[in-house]
């Protein structure tokens, strides 16, 4: 319920414009949203929708165009770079191909000793950090002892992406933005990925906003759901609302588009 | 890293051209080791002496004689006197006075020379033949019967007390001495240039100068490209205008026009190798910077960069770090075609004569310069511009094969 | 009992790696597709159901090398052909096979009535340029494609319409099987849903007669295929009615995968989510026991020494473990 949790992270009025000579893209129209601590969010579209380009405006990696971004409760200010590495012990990222976000030329625990550094680890014993990172790997049931001195690519694809949870387990941050964590794992897999963030949410109070196309995905996890089309919010609401009750077209269709089990999946509306 | 060097040696095209230019460098490193003249000395009194083994004749004369009889001996003597001309002379007489044709073989100078001792005779009458002509044969068989004889040569020398000439020596038609006995010897296996230099030193010695200079274009040229190119391609924004305006300015010019003004306002005199291959390196940055930064603006999205900015990571840590090693592969490719294209520059340049200093060191260029000026080419004197030719295509050939087998190996997707 | 139109008898595959390793991806599969029913393969990525698909044609190229079994196409035997001749007689007028991302297969230079004409000429129908066209207008419009498309490029299509383009061509020569690859991951929710459509009325239209349909997504399936057969590290572990498979699944691993799937339903809440650690075996050295055991929660010493065959459950239904139904059905009542 609104009111009861505090705001967390904060939009209004959003926009991000891409110019290229004379044309110009709009990727994100003027968005509001609200996202409160400890919540689980969904940001459900399809590709082109815009999702993405929201993401990197709310991590930071991209200016927007117009609109405010409020961060507990203030304007957020991230003008300079020491502002910026303030702003990222609090917000991080696990993105979608988990082999891609890995530096292919060093050793994974490069990744960990990086999130240790940024939480001021860097003067730490070896030892200690050798036994911050086992226990990061450990709560992703994976065992540091037979990854360490490994490169990215001699890991599964499930193995790296619950890599990225240990090294946001490491960081701690307070917003958590998963964008496609599960769509390149396999479906047995899927349920373990999300496990683990939701054990990470429950310890640690974190607010995660999933970003993905996957509507099933959206409504087995989260809180609240908004749904994104050409850069706009057409819908937002409780996942029950939303899902289970939509009100707008593009959300009917978007529903009504998935295969589905218990109920009736309608191939005439195509 | 191991798995791509192995694969690297595993390529033939790399391989092929790496035993070439491997080969290149140790003649290269090993040779003057072995042959230590200068190569600018001037050995040679005279132009252009062709490639052969030269003995000295005057310790010929002192070293110790060996008599040796071989059947060939007289023949082969009189044959390279004869020349082509006279022996199809010969062959017009002998079928003018009835010989049949296909008995005359004008290679064979054994039977040549019987046929004609046999035949020839001054008082005979052949139709047609002018008064010229019949004198001519006369002074050939003259001189042929000075080549037949077995007469040996008498060496005189002044007598230092009288100051009369006196007897010192004979030496027989049958007399041999052996090469190893006379001191001086020696082998020009490319006979000299205009200036009397011994071509296969210079040419080795010119190998290293401009394998150098190229060294050095290459390496300047491919460090400013890949600054540029890193800066203005991650950075972006007004740093990436003021760069690429740079560039742009560099590519209107055409770069060889700039080498030549640039080259011919320093001056003779400061016209060091080393000078003009920073020279090179300086006109050449264009391609790489391009090439970095669009390899450059395609990574700065990725992932892994995301990651790293999230970490915390400052932008010099991000380029070196996350963006250098993934375009590694391709700036070495391009060092390889740098270093290439400064070799071929430096003696293009060179031809026109506004290469390094012609006084100390020779490069590949100056040889073809020297050649041409001295005219080489039309005096039919292959050795002093050949070789040269020969191994310049070497050298950017091993280069470029070298290239294209590390590309094979850089891009599956060019594999066949 | 209607004309068994595809039928596999222990059928072997393997891949001979670049060190001379051989990997078993299809290892003793037979199946059986009737007329007018579809086959939907399931599995998690790298347990063979792509080689698997290969495989069914019989056309075989290296890597892949053909071991041991038998396939029959309508009666005929087409184990160990010339791929020369299956090229000609098997396959597009037999077997039409729709591998992943088809859509790429689109010539970007030419027309698609272009690619049309070209499948015709390749199967040495002598029809004219005009009869082709008045073929493929036809067909498409039964199909529900629009006729213009014809005379578009591929780069004015979109992803969806490129995908049904090329599933449409496949089966214009009308065979008795069509083996589509994983054919709507690529796309988004809406153009997924049309391929699916499309795909259901080749079958009511008579185009083919069969359907074999692979994809790791598991609604697709219960709401396309009449059987389901899941495929773990080469083998089949479950087959059975799509019903029977999703609703009632006997083997451990087919459990949990049912368990995992996610449908935005009344009810998907209020169920946890299963998940099965591990990662499939090395197929190079296949475990001899069950290859699911070190992941199987109801292991037991004997399954990871025992190889285990598959056991019937009834008609047309079948799993491997060598746990029986009844203990089965009550471990998983145990668990909940």
């Amino acid at each position: 319920m609104p009111g009861e949790k505090n705001s967390y992270l904060s939009g209004t009025g959003l926009t991000k414009v891409f110019r290229s000579g004379r044309q110009k893209t709009v990727a994100v129209d003027h968005v509001h949203f609200d996202f409160h601590e400890g919540e689980v969010i969904s940001i459900v579209g399809e590709s082109g929708s815009g999702k993405t380009t929201l993401a990197k405006m709310l991590l930071g990696l991209l200016k927007p165009t117009g609109g405010e971004v409020y961060f507990q409760g203030k304007k957020r200010d991230i003008g300079t770079r020491k502002k910026k590495k303030e702003y990222w012990k609090s917000i991080q990222a696990i993105f979608q191909d988990p082999f891609s976000a890995y530096n292919i030329f060093h050793k994974i625990d490069a990744v960990l000793l990086d999130c240790i550094n940024m939480r001021g680890g860097r003067h730490l014993p070896h030892a200690k950090r050798v036994e911050l990172m086992t226990e990061a790997c450990g709560f992703v049931n994976l065992k540091f002892e037979e990854l360490t001195n490994k490169y990215p690519f001699e890991l599964s694809g499930g193995q790296q992406q619950r890599l990225m949870i240990a090294r946001v387990f490491l960081l701690k941050p307070k917003i958590l933005l998963a964008d496609e964590p599960t769509s390149m794992i396999d479906a047995c897999s899927r349920a373990t990925i999300l496990d683990m963030l939701m054990q990470l949410r429950n310890e640690i109070g974190m607010t995660i906003v999933f970003i993905t196309h996957d509507i099933g995905l959206a409504y087995s996890v989260s809180d609240v759901v908004y749904i994104m089309e050409h850069g706009r919010f057409v819908e937002s609401g409780s996942a029950d609302e939303v899902i289970l009750h939509p009100k707008e077209t593009y959300t009917r269709r978007l529903i009504a588009d998935v295969p589905k089990i218990h109920e009736v999946w309608d191939l005439s509306t195509v | 890293m191991k798995h791509t060097i192995r694969q690297v040696f595993r390529s033939g095209k790399f391989l092929l051209g790496f035993s070439i230019f491997l080969a290149l460098l140790l003649i290269m490193i090993f040779y003057p080791l072995i042959i230590k003249d200068a190569p600018l000395a001037m050995i040679g009194r005279g132009t252009f002496f062709p490639p052969g083994t030269y003995v000295n004749v005057y310790d010929s004369i002192g070293s110790p004689h060996y008599t040796l009889m071989l059947d060939d001996a007289a023949a082969n003597r009189i044959a390279s006197k004869l020349s082509n001309d006279d022996r199809l002379a010969m062959r017009d007489w002998l079928v003018a006075d009835g010989i049949p044709e296909n008995q005359i073989d004008i290679n064979d100078t054994k039977t040549l020379l019987d046929q004609w001792e046999n035949n020839y005779d001054p008082k005979k009458q052949v139709e047609g033949m002018t008064l010229a002509k019949q004198r001519y044969y006369l002074r050939l068989n003259t001189s042929l019967q000075g080549l037949l004889s077995t007469e040996g040569v008498i060496i005189a020398a002044n007598n230092p007390q009288s100051g009369a000439l006196e007897e010192a020596d004979g030496v027989a038609q049958t007399d041999y001495v052996n090469i190893k006995e006379v001191p001086n010897v020696r082998v020009l296996p490319l006979g000299t240039d205009n200036f009397g230099r011994d071509v296969l030193t210079e040419l080795v010695s010119a190998l290293a100068t401009s394998l150098k200079i190229g060294l050095v274009a290459g390496m300047v040229a491919t460090l400013i490209g890949l600054t540029l190119g890193l800066l203005s391609g991650y950075i972006g924004g007004l740093i990436d205008d003021i760069i690429m305006f740079i560039t742009n300015i560099f590519t209107v010019i055409p770069s060889f026009v700039l080498l030549i003004l640039i080259s011919f306002s320093i001056g003779q005199e400061h016209r060091g190798a080393f000078t003009i291959a920073v020279v090179i390196g300086f006109t050449s940055w264009v391609w790489t910077t391009r090439a970095v930064r669009a390899q450059v603006i395609s990574l700065r999205n990725r992932d892994h960069v995301n990651l790293s900015k999230l970490s915390g990571h400052s932008v010099i840590h991000i380029i070196l770090a996350d963006i250098l090693p993934y375009i590694a592969s391709y700036v070495v490719m391009a060092f390889i075609l740098q270093v290439s294209s400064g070799i071929l520059t430096e003696a293009g340049l060179s031809i026109l004569g506004l290469g390094p200093k012609t006084t100390e060191v020779p490069t590949l260029g100056l040889m073809l310069n020297w050649a041409l000026i001295y005219q080489a080419p039309t005096l039919g004197k292959w050795w002093a511009y050949i070789p040269v030719i020969v191994i310049i295509a070497l050298i950017t050939f091993s280069m470029n094969l070298m290239n294209t087998g590390l590309d094979q190996v850089f891009n599956p997707a060019l594999r066949d | 009992m209607s004309k068994v139109m595809l039928e596999v008898r222990e059928l072997t595959t393997k891949y001979i790696t670049r060190f001379r390793e051989n990997v078993y991806a299809v290892d003793h599969v037979s199946l059986k597709v009737e007329e007018g029913k579809s086959l939907g393969i399931s599995g998690e990525s790298g347990c063979g159901k792509s080689t698997l698909a290969l495989s069914l044609m019989g056309y075989y190229f290296a890597p892949l090398h053909y071991t041991s079994g038998e396939i029959i196409i309508d009666g005929r035997n087409i184990t160990g052909m010339d791929p020369d001749d299956i090229r000609k007689s098997i396959l597009g007028t037999e077997i039409s096979y729709i591998p992943q991302s088809a859509m790429n297969a689109l010539n970007p230079t030419q027309k698609v009535i272009h690619f049309i004409e070209d499948v015709f000429q390749a199967h040495d129908r002598c029809k004219t340029k005009k009869e082709i066209h008045e073929f493929a207008k036809e067909a498409f419009e039964t199909l529900g494609l629009p006729a213009e498309v014809l005379q578009r490029y591929p780069v004015e299509l979109s992803g969806g319409m490129k995908q049904r383009t090329v599933i449409a061509v496949s089966v214009v020569l009308s065979p008795r099987v069509l083996i589509a690859d994983e054919p709507s991951s690529a796309l988004d929710v809406t153009s997924q849903k049309m391929v699916i459509k499309m795909l259901k009325s080749l079958m009511g239209s008579g185009f083919i007669k069969s359907m074999i349909f692979i994809t790791h997504e598991l609604p697709l399936l219960y709401n396309v295929t009449d059987d389901i057969m899941v495929m773990y590290a080469g083998q089949i572990v479950e087959k059975g009615t799509a019903k029977e498979v999703v609703l009632d699944p006997l083997h451990p691993y087919a459990k949990g995968l049912m368990g995992s799937i996610i449908v935005p339903e009344k009810g998907l809440r209020d169920v946890k989510l299963t998940a099965i650690p591990g990662v499939p075996p090395n197929l190079k050295k296949p475990p001899s026991g069950c290859r699911f055991a070190e992941r199987c929660k109801y292991a037991r010493t004997e399954c990871k020494v025992i190889s285990v065959p598959l056991h019937d459950a009834g008609p047309g239904r079948a799993y491997r473990c060598i746990l029986s139904e009844k203990e089965l059905r009550e471990a998983y009542q145990h668990a909940r």
